[in-house]
């Protein structure tokens, strides 16, 4: 069954990737590149004024700009987080610029920068064949501008809105303000209240009563210039009985510096809607000796806010120099449906501390949690959960695993899971394992003919089936792919 | 010319010796079963020769096909036609079985500078195979071993060696483990794929498997040599009076 799954998507593979990006992706860092085109943007540095700049160059009406500002002001009180497993060097603030953007305004693909169409095709996002090919609509951010949309018409068709943020404030502000916020607040934590202040723009969907959304929608970022710090602000609103599959993958050129990206995802489930949320990150992670890399501190959160609704997180994470990041659910109304499938890979010196937090309101709410952390190199893996049944969570279950696997001697796997139990019908289940690639396994493969290389692969690939089957076809295959390419050199 | 020529070899598995200068060759088409007492060394010759970390080689050659085969890493030996039928099979969780094996099988095509074959050649190939080895096609759709009982990792073994279709075949004590019908399906199996080309060295420890596929030589291999030689009766001798008293007036 899953042997012929991988089979057919080797073979669309084939298809769709142009021949340098499979010979990219058999060697190191694929998508390290810079992409030659003219940027204007704001000077570095971070005030009210930069604030109101940014507003201001996005054409946002005056709440818009007042909301950011709050959450400025609420953002110069907060400290920064330290609780994670993470060691970090401190961030200058004041030497990021918070607003870049290619320079020509451009309206419809045909006015892209030809260059700018080329580093997708050399990441394997052809824009227009991939989207054609696979049915994916396709809103590619490039820096801080959204700079095509694609399938847009057959989306408005079936009354689905899907578009950048800066566009949903000023098209659909009533949506906006009514949903955005309502998740994640601007005082949150001091990411997401850095991000609402300054974010430069995201998508937004909006998903009518009873319509399940006819196509898997994408978006594809892409950290460009130097210095810049990328603040992707994402809303997702399922109404009523509504269906919708995201999908979310990142990837970014090469360099020296560390960049800062502090996105805030939103997502509101009402009653009986669904919503899949699928992520594949691979940021630059930085060199062997932990020179550059992205800095990656998201806060992503759903709201069962609807009776029976669902909503499920599937994750990819193999790049970032550092990665912290919980993708949570608050399950709010009765039997609603929280999931968590993540797959964390750290090498070399990545750091990640990644987990998710399930918080049970609602009667007979259920949560998932699968979580798998492969660690090579000399980096440090940690799960970091929280599953809270609060009062009203009359038999709410919760089932977790953990799984860590090892890659050699000098890495490390953490587990740190929280429980919060103030319910006794409630039930929590919670297991955990840690294993190594074993030399029994190792041999094995070689005995049959396989190199230590593919062998490794396979052992790890068969290690994260249970979250890669979660993800759309797509993504299962660079998934695997991207722990290729991500684990070469952990063996031998 | 012999296919494989074992020339007073000697291994050491940490630190400790345990094959003492061992000779031994086999023709292709012939069938050597290698008997003897536990610790006599019949695993090592086994993963000695495949080619497993962690035994050393400190005297003696063993040449296959006229190439020394210690020279090899183990994924070459493995596309050069040596196979290793697994005491102990392991699991790799999670990895399908089929995916497994067409993974090895194209390897090793690969590295013989032969076309690979597609999901659909390989599946047409796996059903052949399934239909000879009368095994379920269950069996390809499970993780690598995970969960199958002993009998039904041992005939996966065979299995694979029936898709890989190796020139050279250690089979170590592949019958353990068995009731006796799962020791009649791993015989059929085997026997149906001996052929004029290849070769087989049939590690075990007991000499019912014997009955099943009948060898063309029986070698004693006591403390790390062969003590004594012989066709198929030796083994219903060493049945009779047991390993005690072998190997005594064997020169050291």
């Amino acid at each position: 069954m899953s042997s012929s799954m991988i089979n057919e998507n080797s073979a669309s593979t084939t298809l769709r990737d142009n021949a340098d990006v499979a010979e990219a992706l058999g060697r190191s860092y694929a998508a390290g590149f810079v992409t030659e085109i003219e940027m204007t943007g704001l000077p570095p540095g971070l005030d009210e004024d930069t604030v109101r700049q940014i507003s201001a160059i996005k054409q946002e009406p005056e709440w818009m700009t007042e909301w950011r500002l709050e959450a400025y002001r609420h953002w110069l009180t907060m400290p920064k987080p330290d609780w994670a497993k993470l060691d970090i060097d401190p961030i200058d603030y004041q030497a990021i610029s918070y607003y870049a953007a290619p320079k020509a305004g451009l309206k419809s693909l045909d006015e892209v920068d030809p260059a700018l169409l080329e580093t997708y095709e050399k990441l394997g996002i052809p824009l227009h064949e991939r989207a054609a090919l696979a049915g994916v609509a396709v809103d590619a951010v490039f820096d801080s501008v959204s700079v095509g949309t694609t399938f847009r018409k057959q989306l408005a068709e079936a009354g689905v809105l899907f578009c950048s943020m800066s566009e949903a404030i000023r098209e659909y502000p009533e949506l906006v303000r009514k949903y955005l916020g309502s998740v994640v607040p601007t005082g949150d934590n001091f990411f997401a209240a850095l991000n609402s202040a300054v974010f430069s723009d995201g998508s937004f969907v909006f998903i009518p009563k009873g319509v399940r959304c006819p196509m898997e929608l994408s978006t594809y970022f892409r950290i460009n210039a130097q210095n810049t710090g990328q603040f992707e602000r994402t809303l997702i609103v399922a109404e009523e009985g509504s269906h919708v599959s995201y999908l979310e993958g990142c990837t970014a050129p090469k360099r020296d510096e560390n960049q800062l990206h502090a996105a805030v995802v939103e997502l509101v489930a009402l009653e009986k809607a669904q919503i899949k949320y699928s992520t594949v990150q691979n940021w630059y992670p930085g060199d062997e000796n932990g020179v550059g890399g992205i800095y990656n501190f998201v806060t992503k959160r759903g709201d069962c806010r609807g009776d029976d609704s669902k909503i499920s997180w599937t994750q990819v994470e193999t790049g970032s120099a550092i990665t912290w990041k919980y993708p949570s659910v608050v399950l709010r109304g009765d039997r609603s449906v929280g999931e968590f499938y993540s797959v964390a890979l750290t090498h070399h010196c990545q750091q990640a501390d990644t987990g998710t937090k399930m918080i049970h309101l609602g009667k007979h709410t259920k949560s998932k949690i699968v979580a798998k952390g492969i660690s090579a190199g000399r980096s440090s893996n940690s799960y970091r959960g929280l599953v809270k049944m609060e009062k009203g969570a009359e038999g709410a279950r919760n089932y977790t695993q953990c799984d860590s696997l090892l890659i050699g001697k000098q890495c490390g796997a953490h587990t740190f899971p929280y429980m919060e139990v103030k319910n006794p019908s409630a039930i929590v289940e919670h297991e955990a394992t840690t294993s190594k690639i074993s030399d029994d396994q190792m041999f094995y493969c070689r005995s049959r003919g396989i190199s230590e290389e593919d062998a490794v692969s396979m052992i790890v690939d068969g290690f994260c089936k249970q979250v890669f089957r979660e993800l759309p076809m797509e993504f299962a295959v660079e998934a695997k792919k991207l722990l290729e390419v991500s684990l070469e050199g952990a063996v031998g | 010319m012999s296919m494989l020529i074992i020339e007073n070899l000697h291994a050491r598995v940490e630190g400790k010796e345990i094959l003492k200068g061992l000779s031994l060759s086999v023709s292709a088409g012939e069938v050597h079963a290698i008997m003897g007492p536990n610790g006599a060394g019949k695993s090592t010759l086994g993963n000695v020769l495949s080619g497993r970390d962690g035994y050393e080689v400190t005297a003696g050659t063993v040449t296959y096909n006229g190439i020394d085969l210690l020279a090899l890493e183990p994924e070459v030996r493995a596309a050069a036609g040596v196979f290793l039928a697994f005491q102990y099979p392991v699991e790799i969780p999670g990895v399908n079985n089929t995916y497994f094996l067409r993974a090895a099988f194209n390897a090793q095509r690969k590295a013989r500078g032969e076309k690979e074959f597609d999901s659909m050649q390989f599946l047409k190939l796996v059903r052949e195979k399934l239909k000879v080895m009368q095994i379920s096609d269950e069996l390809l759709h499970r993780a690598v071993n995970e969960g199958f009982s002993g009998g039904e990792k041992k005939r996966n073994e065979i299995f694979q060696m029936a898709v890989l279709e190796p020139q050279l075949a250690i089979l170590d004590e592949t019958d353990s483990g068995l009731d006796i019908d799962a020791l009649k399906h791993v015989a059929d199996g085997v026997n149906a794929l001996r052929s004029p080309d290849r070769a087989f060295l049939m590690i075990t420890h007991y000499q019912r498997l014997l009955d099943y596929v009948v060898p063309d030589f029986v070698h004693v291999l006591a403390d790390g040599r062969i003590v004594e030689s012989g066709d198929k009766s030796l083994a219903l001798k060493l049945e009779e009076h047991g390993y005690a008293g072998l190997g005594e007036g064997v020169a050291a």
